[in-house]
């Protein structure tokens, strides 16, 4: 068999163990699928009330900026969870396996989509109790559900490369706090980045959590002529500017994980 | 004889730290090397540089003919290893612990899930085999991990300590595995802190002290080195120590060594029983009165002491600094 085909294999070996952990331990998943659903209860009716969008519908606005900041947070898991097996010492079993090298990594952020797939459903449904509306045709919904999850996808690789550079789970939690809490909070997800300080309002425009709430704006119909997005070429090309972000995430971080990963030792 | 295992020369650093400097080691076909020393003395280093697991700053290993530098992936093919940690999936079942590493090993799916079924039954875990490993209790994951290594039947096995940290009932439980699966022919490097370990599982031992290779051979050719059994002796007043020990010096095979503090004097003797008799009722003539005897085997730290002059300096134990006297 060539090599793609047996990382193929390895990785779907790999993909399934993560899978049965899930099953195994089903209070993990509540928790995390919760918190997608406390953010828009907490936006909708907490904060809601007080964020005023000229003529638009706050829910409406605000469902997409949910996917996006839960999709980013949920990376934090691959890394927490790649932490864990090197604590516990299984990564050095599997280092010692004939398996292909990528196998332990591409199993699992492709276990994570799963659990990405669980988690934007979860959301869809609350938010469309809370008012949210596909306004768009099937094939822009499904692309602006892909292209969540391709971006979610990309960003579990940058998660996998702290988790293994780091000793423990609980430093994920923190280190990615620390990237996350910025990255989705100075963006567009909750508040049109026009209202924001100039230096602020140039990095969300340019933030890739931007481009993706945007994206999935307007794949989901939710943009609104009365609160258009801003001039930035990155804001008028959002679909574009996501892919370019996953690419580019990509390029570096696949081989920077992997390359951590070949040298990683238990701590 | 063809050396299954070969290392010649390891030297690994961990910044300033030296956990190997100049391991050579072999082991023949079909043999059990013990790989004897206190924690820190690099035995786990040596195991991961032979393992793959890490690369070494000098020298060169070799197992079964191949460099495990230049062709990890056909040195992780032949080999099995079961470290210190258990390392299997908690949440998996062992059933599917053993399943995911047959496959892992591309064993195919038909043939993972009966190894894995096959080795359950012979490691007395079948009536665990579908409960999470959560479940297990310490010597049950020891088990279950060292399964692990042997999935996929390898020619080569590395044990990291497999019975540090298991009671003494598990810790025969294990010799009694190991010793099966070597009398199949398995070619095995074992490493222990303990002494009486590689005298019942190892064909020859190497004793390691700070990454250094200091005593090899045969249990007995070791034992005859290091003497054979211990008396050990706390007497009543440390006013008689001179006098006890100038008594026991009289029947001791090599050195006397003297803890002032708590009273001990430890000798190397043969005879057994006969010999502690002797010396007690030398003892009590001279009006030495003894609070407590014993004779045992000796121990890792009797070792360390004949051979090194210090006791085996254990990273984390606070044992009185003892130190050798002859009369």
């Amino acid at each position: 068999m060539s090599q793609l085909m047996w990382l193929a294999a390895d990785g779907y070996n790999v993909t399934r163990r993560n899978l049965i952990k899930i099953k195994r331990m089903p209070e993990l998943m509540v928790w995390v699928l919760m918190s997608p659903i406390m953010f828009v209860l907490l936006f909708s009716y907490v904060f809601g009330g007080s964020i005023n969008v000229p003529g638009v519908n706050y829910r409406e606005f605000l469902i997409a900026g949910i996917f996006a900041q839960t999709v980013v947070f949920g990376a934090t898991y691959t890394g927490a969870s790649l932490a864990e097996d090197m604590q516990k010492g299984i990564i050095d079993r599997f280092r010692s396996l004939p398996m292909t090298r990528s196998a332990v990594l591409v199993g699992r952020t492709a276990s994570d989509i799963v659990y990405n797939v669980l988690s934007i459903t979860i959301m869809s449904l609350t938010g469309l109790l809370v008012g949210w509306r596909i306004r768009t045709s099937f094939w822009e919904a499904v692309a602006g559900f892909g292209l969540l999850l391709l971006f979610s996808y990309a960003f579990s690789w940058v998660m996998a490369t702290v988790g293994l550079a780091v000793p423990s789970p609980e430093v994920v939690n923190n280190a990615s706090f620390m990237v996350i809490m910025p990255l989705t909070f100075v963006s567009n997800a909750f508040v049109p980045s026009d209202s924001l300080p100039t230096p602020l309002r140039i990095f969300a425009e340019w933030n890739p959590v931007s481009a993706v709430t945007q994206a999935a704006r307007e794949l989901f119909g939710n943009t609104n002529p009365l609160a258009p997005a801003s001039e930035a070429w990155s804001m008028q090309n959002p679909i574009l500017y996501t892919l370019i972000w996953v690419v580019v995430i990509l390029a570096i971080f696949v081989p920077f994980a992997v390359a951590l990963y070949k040298r990683a030792a238990r701590k | 004889m063809n050396q299954v295992i070969r290392a010649e020369g390891l030297v690994k650093h961990y910044k300033e730290v030296k956990a190997l400097d100049g391991l050579d080691l072999a082991v023949p076909e079909g043999k059990v090397l013990g790989l004897l020393g206190p924690n820190g003395a690099g035995k786990t280093t040596a195991v991961r540089i032979l393992t793959t697991l890490l690369e070494a700053d000098a020298g060169r290993a070799e197992v079964a003919g191949v460099d495990v530098a230049a062709n990890p992936d056909q040195v992780r093919a032949m080999i099995g290893l079961s470290g210190q940690y258990a390392a299997v999936d908690e949440y998996l079942t062992g059933f599917e612990n053993l399943d995911l590493f047959g496959r892992l090993y591309r064993l195919g799916r038909a043939k993972a899930r009966s190894r894995a079924r096959e080795l359950l039954e012979r490691f007395d875990l079948n009536d665990a085999a579908d409960r999470p490993v959560k479940t297990y209790s310490g010597g049950m994951r020891r088990r279950l991990d060292l399964a692990g290594a042997l999935v996929a039947d390898p020619k080569v096995l590395f044990l990291d300590e497999p019975t540090t940290g298991l009671d003494p009932r598990g810790r025969v439980e294990m010799w009694e595995v190991i010793r099966e699966m070597v009398a199949g022919g398995t070619t095995l490097l074992l490493t222990t802190q303990y002494l009486e370990e590689a005298d019942r599982l190892a064909d020859e031992i190497v004793v390691i002290d700070h990454g250094r290779a200091i005593a090899q051979g045969t249990a007995d050719q070791l034992k005859d080195q290091i003497g054979g059994e211990r008396v050990e002796l706390v007497i009543e007043s440390a006013a008689n120590l001179g006098r006890a020990m100038e008594t026991v010096n009289s029947f001791s095979t090599g050195e006397v060594v003297v803890d002032e503090q708590s009273r001990t004097l430890t000798a190397p003797v043969t005879g057994g029983s006969g010999v502690l008799v002797e010396v007690l009722r030398q003892l009590d003539s001279n009006s030495v009165k003894v609070l407590e005897f014993a004779l045992r085997r000796p121990t890792l730290d009797d070792v360390f002491l004949t051979l090194t002059g210090h006791g085996a300096e254990n990273g984390n134990s606070e044992q009185p600094q003892k130190k050798k006297v002859s009369a």
